[in-house]
């Protein structure tokens, strides 16, 4: 095909520019597209055999129709490229549209686990008194008299032996009883038997008693404190324990009580009350003006020393025990101890803790 | 132990109100347990007269009284017989609480008769028993004036009196200790010698091994004749009523007000009843006597009895006899006043199940010198609420030694105590609990504790009681000294111990804390319950056996909750499980059981029952956590026989079994009823390998291949009882230095293969460390795996 003047040529073109682009915009696929891009740019297509006409031109026109031709060119190709672009994006759209779930939908559960409140209160006791140097130390559940009586100076026949409701094992071939440890003091005469002062250990564990109401189980946890060196005195137990108990129950300067009582193991022995309110039936530590029995404490019996081979001339020290159940209860307001052993779901995801809700000094003991 | 604040000030010259002495009390470690004091209940109570008392119009036993309450005149109607003209009343006007009810009193009619107050009897007040009729008043009670100050009100006090502190036992040795401590003057109190007016006609013995033995080492007697025994005064059942006692007649009131006074024990036999001499002796193998409670009790030689020459009248220090004992028709009284060693009594008193007042204080360190003081006292009073004419006072034996110094170096006080108190203070302290002190101006004071202070018997007891007189509050709290170097506060089995907690908390399961002890029979079924481990006095016959496994108590509880409606669950505990009866022979464990669906119902996945991979897969997450090898563990299907035996195992670590794993036995679940299936694992963490001591914390060095690793995947055919494990040790075992990994990706057994067959898929990874593999050396690597595992196990490529 040949143009009989530039004009004529122009003319033409404007006439196929009009259908390509109807072409390229009606393609609604991207097969369709490719079929308008092979008869608007192909090999066979108007614009191909043009050019390749031009030849038969004067130089002059062949310059214009060749610019006028390219510029064509472009113009297809960049409505190819932009009707491409749509189509990706509408297909693409309805892809999304397909593809949508309905997001409310609930989740396959990943039951999460919990830690026994026993446990949680461990290491909260552990961890404030590491900070001030204490080491854990563990012994025996079951326990001979020596080490559970005997070495603490509990006489043959005392009544303080008598209102420890003591569990018995059967008598064994040599007459003598072994029994479940009633405290975890046994646990002292054990360090300072194996190991020579400075002391500093803790020793929770499970206690044995032999009795259940209310307020009692005949399992529960104690944690022992014992320090053994040349210079600690009373004093240093008020602080360490005023110290323990602020840090526990993380309210500044608790008010404390310290009451002379009697421990065989212990003298001066003490037992300890913190102040708290109880207005409203809500127990708050560190409020009011009543008081609260947390613990018994003392400077160690010279009759202990001795029994475990120390000089209560050169050595001295203080040992506390507590119940972990018991500041568990206060801490946590879990109101019944007879609880902690059902193993009861609902109780245990109630009262339990996270499993990575490690308590730390560092980061605040406690949520 | 309790007391009133009046019996208190009898010997103790004080105006402290009760809420000072109480609090004083307690800091000096008589711990108060309660105090009552009635006077705020009784401030709306008002004494009244009544002006006349007339017959009710519609009840013959109601009367109608016009009551002058000193503010206006009132009509009350009242039931009681006592109700006449002329009594002055304790008056209660609308809007008064009655004290033992709780009610507050309302105009109101009775019988169709408006009654505007009411008049009340002692048991309403809560000031006694007395309910025959009204309070009856002194007639010269002012009227109108506050009840409370015309009637005798005595706040009573209860304190908890520690084991060592037996002379707190008698309402004497409180006063001491509140005077010592600067609470009041304690009052001098001689008990003056009753002369005798004749010899005792009764002799008395001690026998010769009971004496030197020191059960019983003084008896101190007396005869009172012509006395009559009746009730006791006012002054005395009131006094014994406060404290929670039954006045019983005078002769038994006077022991008992002794014994709560002086912390002094004493029995009075009805002397008619008496044959010949007293002894105090060994009972005899068998004797048995008839106690004063009722009850006949056997005794035997280690216990002392008081007897006649005929027969044992009372248990010594425990308690008297029926027989022998004081009724209302004795005329003829003797006292027995004696010193009974403290091991002897705590010893008898609970072979024989007898809890008594006179047991509770024997045991605990009578005073021994009271002995004498407390017959003269007894007698005392006698004469005086019965009359009478006593003999000469019998006494053989003496008081036990207690004499002993004890040398006390008052700079103990501030090295123990951490308190500076002046020395000349710490002597008044002493002087004024009764010790004598002896100061030659050395370093060491000389101190004598007194008789009743028989817990006072070493320098740290003297220290003891000077810090406690000068205020356990008064000492200094101190900082503990930090340590420069914290050490390590947990060893590493403890910390293995915390984390294995976190991790099973992190597979879903939740910590129980069950009892140690169990059902024998559960127990049994779990590999214990032998003799040695079984409680002589469990808290019940279902808490008998200490546990040689945690898991039935885990699955009972998985029972319990499903009961609840919580089947699908998952528990864990970690604790001792014990195998001997000997101190050490207990194993820290932690024991894990899954019940119920492993997965819910649920529209993403189908639900199923857990099975034995499930707690397997748990097991080894926690061995993982605990730094277990868990590559280099093999396993065993030989787990012990609470295991269902086709579907349990053990993990094994070169000779030690680290974990048992598995199904529940259908027939351990019957027994447990509970439902199952149940899985469950026991990890011994005991036994686990700790870490190796390293000079440094610096881990290998990590070297990384830049070559991909390549996966080829096979499958065998093997014989059914070959296990998946010895296919997979051999392929890995093929060429150690290529295969990193290799995963069972399928397992088949079914109509496409022969009978007792199954087929195992296998991936296989080849790690090249040096250069890229090529396809024959892939080639080679993959028949060695092939004739590895033909060679292990028999198994032949898939076709």
């Amino acid at each position: 095909m040949t143009f009989a003047t530039l004009e004529d040529l122009i003319q033409q073109a404007n006439t196929l520019r009009a259908r390509q682009l109807d072409a390229i915009g009606a393609a609604d696929s991207l097969a369709a597209l490719d079929a308008a891009r092979v008869a608007a740019l192909g090999k066979k297509s108007d614009i191909t055999t043009w050019m390749k006409s031009l030849g038969g031109m004067d130089p002059e026109a062949r310059k214009n129709a060749g610019q006028a031709l390219n510029a064509l060119k472009d113009e297809l190709s960049q409505a190819l490229d932009a009707r491409k672009t749509a189509l990706a994006q509408a297909a693409l759209g309805e892809r999304l549209a397909r593809e949508r779930l309905d997001v409310t939908l609930p989740v396959l559960p990943a039951p999460e686990g919990v830690l026994h409140p026993i446990s949680q209160t461990w290491e909260e006791v552990v961890a404030i008194f590491a900070q001030m140097g204490f080491c854990v130390a563990e012994g025996p559940e079951i326990e001979d008299d020596f080490h559970n009586f005997t070495a603490l100076n509990f006489p043959p026949g005392h009544p303080a032996r008598e209102m420890h409701d003591t569990f018995f094992l059967p008598e064994r071939a040599d007459g003598t009883r072994h029994l479940l440890r009633t405290h975890t003091s046994p646990v002292q005469i054990r360090t300072m038997v194996g190991q020579k002062p400075p002391i500093r250990i803790l020793a929770p564990g499970r206690t044995y008693r032999c009795d259940s109401d209310m307020t009692h189980t005949p399992m529960f946890h104690q944690f022992e404190g014992l320090v053994i060196d040349k210079a600690t005195h009373f004093g240093h137990l008020k602080g360490c324990l005023s110290e323990f108990v602020s840090a526990y129950f993380e309210v500044e300067a608790v008010p404390m009580r310290f009451r002379p009582s009697f421990f065989p193991f212990t003298e001066p022995s003490a037992e300890v009350d913190i102040g708290c309110s109880r207005k409203g039936g809500e127990l708050r530590i560190g409020a009011g003006d009543d008081w609260l029995e947390i613990l018994g404490c003392g400077m160690v019996h010279p009759n202990v020393l001795k029994a475990c081979g120390l000089d209560p001339e050169e050595y001295q020290g203080f040992a506390f025990g507590m119940g972990l159940e018991r500041i568990a209860m206060l801490k946590y307001g879990i109101p019944d101890l007879r609880t902690f052993f059902e193993s009861d779901l609902r109780w245990l995801r109630h009262y339990g803790f996270a499993s990575l809700d490690v308590p730390t000094v560092h980061g605040g003991l406690s949520r | 132990m309790k007391f009133t604040v009046g019996w208190l000030r009898e010997h103790l010259e004080t105006d402290a109100p009760v809420s000072v002495i109480a609090e004083r009390l307690t800091a000096l470690g008589l711990e108060v347990e309660s105090v009552v004091d009635p006077t705020p209940a009784l401030a709306p109570f008002v004494v009244g007269h009544v002006l006349n008392a007339a017959p009710h119009p519609d009840a013959d036993r109601l009367r109608v009284c016009r009551v002058d309450s000193g503010s206006g005149e009132l009509q009350i109607v009242c039931g009681a017989p006592n109700a006449r003209a002329g009594l002055k009343v304790a008056l209660a006007l609308p809007g008064a609480v009655i004290p033992a009810t709780g009610d507050r009193l309302k105009t109101g009619k009775i019988r169709g008769v408006e009654s505007q107050g009411m008049m009340c009897s002692a048991r309403e007040l809560g000031l006694g028993e007395g309910h025959e009729g009204i309070m009856e008043l002194p007639v010269d009670a002012p009227t109108g004036a506050p009840l409370v100050s015309v009637l005798p009100v005595d706040p009573m006090i209860e304190i908890a009196v520690t084991p060592n502190r037996a002379d707190a036992l008698g309402v004497r040795g409180i006063a001491r200790d509140l005077a010592a401590a600067g609470l009041g003057q304690l009052k001098p109190d001689p008990v003056e010698p009753v002369p005798g007016l004749f010899p005792c006609p009764i002799a008395v013995t001690l026998a010769p091994d009971t004496q030197e033995s020191g059960a019983c080492t003084q008896f101190v007697g007396r005869l009172i004749r012509n006395v009559r025994n009746g009730e006791s005064p006012d002054w005395l059942k009131a006094r014994l009523t406060a404290v929670g006692l039954r006045p019983i007649s005078a002769l038994v009131d006077i022991t008992n007000l002794v014994s709560l006074d002086r912390a002094r024990p004493l029995h009075v036999f009805d002397a008619d009843r008496l044959q010949g001499a007293i002894h105090a002796r060994f009972a005899t193998e068998g004797e048995t006597l008839l106690a004063l409670d009722g009850q006949s009790y056997t005794l035997s030689p280690s216990m002392v009895v008081i007897a006649d020459d005929a027969r044992a009248l009372g248990i010594g220090g425990v308690m008297g006899g029926e027989e022998s004992g004081c009724s209302a028709e004795t005329v003829t009284v003797f006292v027995e006043s004696a010193y009974f060693a403290p091991e002897r009594i705590a010893a008898t008193g609970r072979a024989l199940g007898i809890e008594s007042d006179a047991r509770y204080r024997f045991e605990r360190g009578v005073d021994p010198e009271s002995a004498v003081m407390g017959a003269e006292l007894a007698t005392r009073l006698i004469l005086d609420l019965c009359g009478g004419e006593p003999s000469e006072l019998v006494i053989a034996g003496a008081p036990p030694a207690w004499m002993r110094t004890i040398a006390f170096r008052p700079e103990r006080v501030e090295a123990l105590g951490g308190v500076s108190i002046p020395r000349p203070a710490m002597i008044t302290m002493l002087e004024a609990l009764g010790c004598v002190v002896t100061d030659n101006g050395g370093p060491v004071l000389a101190v004598q504790p007194p008789s009743w202070r028989v817990d006072l018997t070493g320098e740290h007891d003297l220290v003891e009681e000077v810090i406690r007189l000068h205020g356990f509050d008064a000492v200094p709290a101190v900082p503990l000294p930090r340590p420069p170097q914290p050490p390590s506060v947990l060893t590493a089995a403890q910390r293995r111990m915390v984390a294995v907690k976190r991790r099973l908390a992190t597979l879903g399961l939740c910590e129980a804390v069950t009892w140690s002890f169990m059902p024998s029979a559960w127990a049994e079924a779990f590999g214990g319950g032998q003799a040695a481990l079984r409680l002589a006095n469990p808290i019940s016959s279902d808490l008998d056996a200490m546990r040689p496994s945690i898991l039935p108590a885990l699955v009972a509880a998985a029972g319990r909750n499903a009961a609840r409606g919580f089947p699908d669950l998952g528990l864990f505990e970690v604790g001792p499980r014990f195998h001997g009866g000997e101190p050490g022979q207990q194993t820290l464990v932690a024991a894990l059981i899954r019940a119920g669906a492993r997965a819910p119902r649920h529209w993403q996945t189908a639900t199923r029952p857990v099975n034995v991979f499930d707690i397997k897969a748990d097991v080894l997450a926690v061995l993982e956590t605990a730094g277990v090898p868990v590559a280099n563990l093999q396993i065993t299907a030989d787990a012990p026989a609470w295991f269902h035996p086709g579907r349990s195992g053990q993990m094994r670590l070169g000779p030690k079994v680290l974990a048992t794993f598995g199904e529940l036995h259908p027939s351990v679940l019957e027994l447990l009823d509970v439902k199952g299936p149940v899985v469950g694992a026991e990890i011994d963490l005991d036994i686990l390998p700790l870490p190796k001591a390293r000079p440094t914390r610096a881990r290998a060095p990590l070297s990384l291949s830049p070559f991909q690793p390549v996966g080829r995947d096979f499958a065998f055919v093997v014989e059914e009882a070959v296990s998946a494990e010895a296919v997979i040790r051999a392929a890995r075992g093929a060429d150690r230095a290529l295969i990193v990994d290799v995963q069972v990706f399928d397992v088949y057994q079914g109509d496409r293969l022969e009978a007792g067959r199954k087929s195992l898929a296998l991936a296989v990874t080849l790690q090249p460390t040096d250069h890229t593999l090529s396809e024959t050396e892939i080639e080679a690597v993959s028949s060695k795996v092939i004739a590895a595992v033909t060679k292990a196990t028999g198994g032949t490529l898939r076709a």
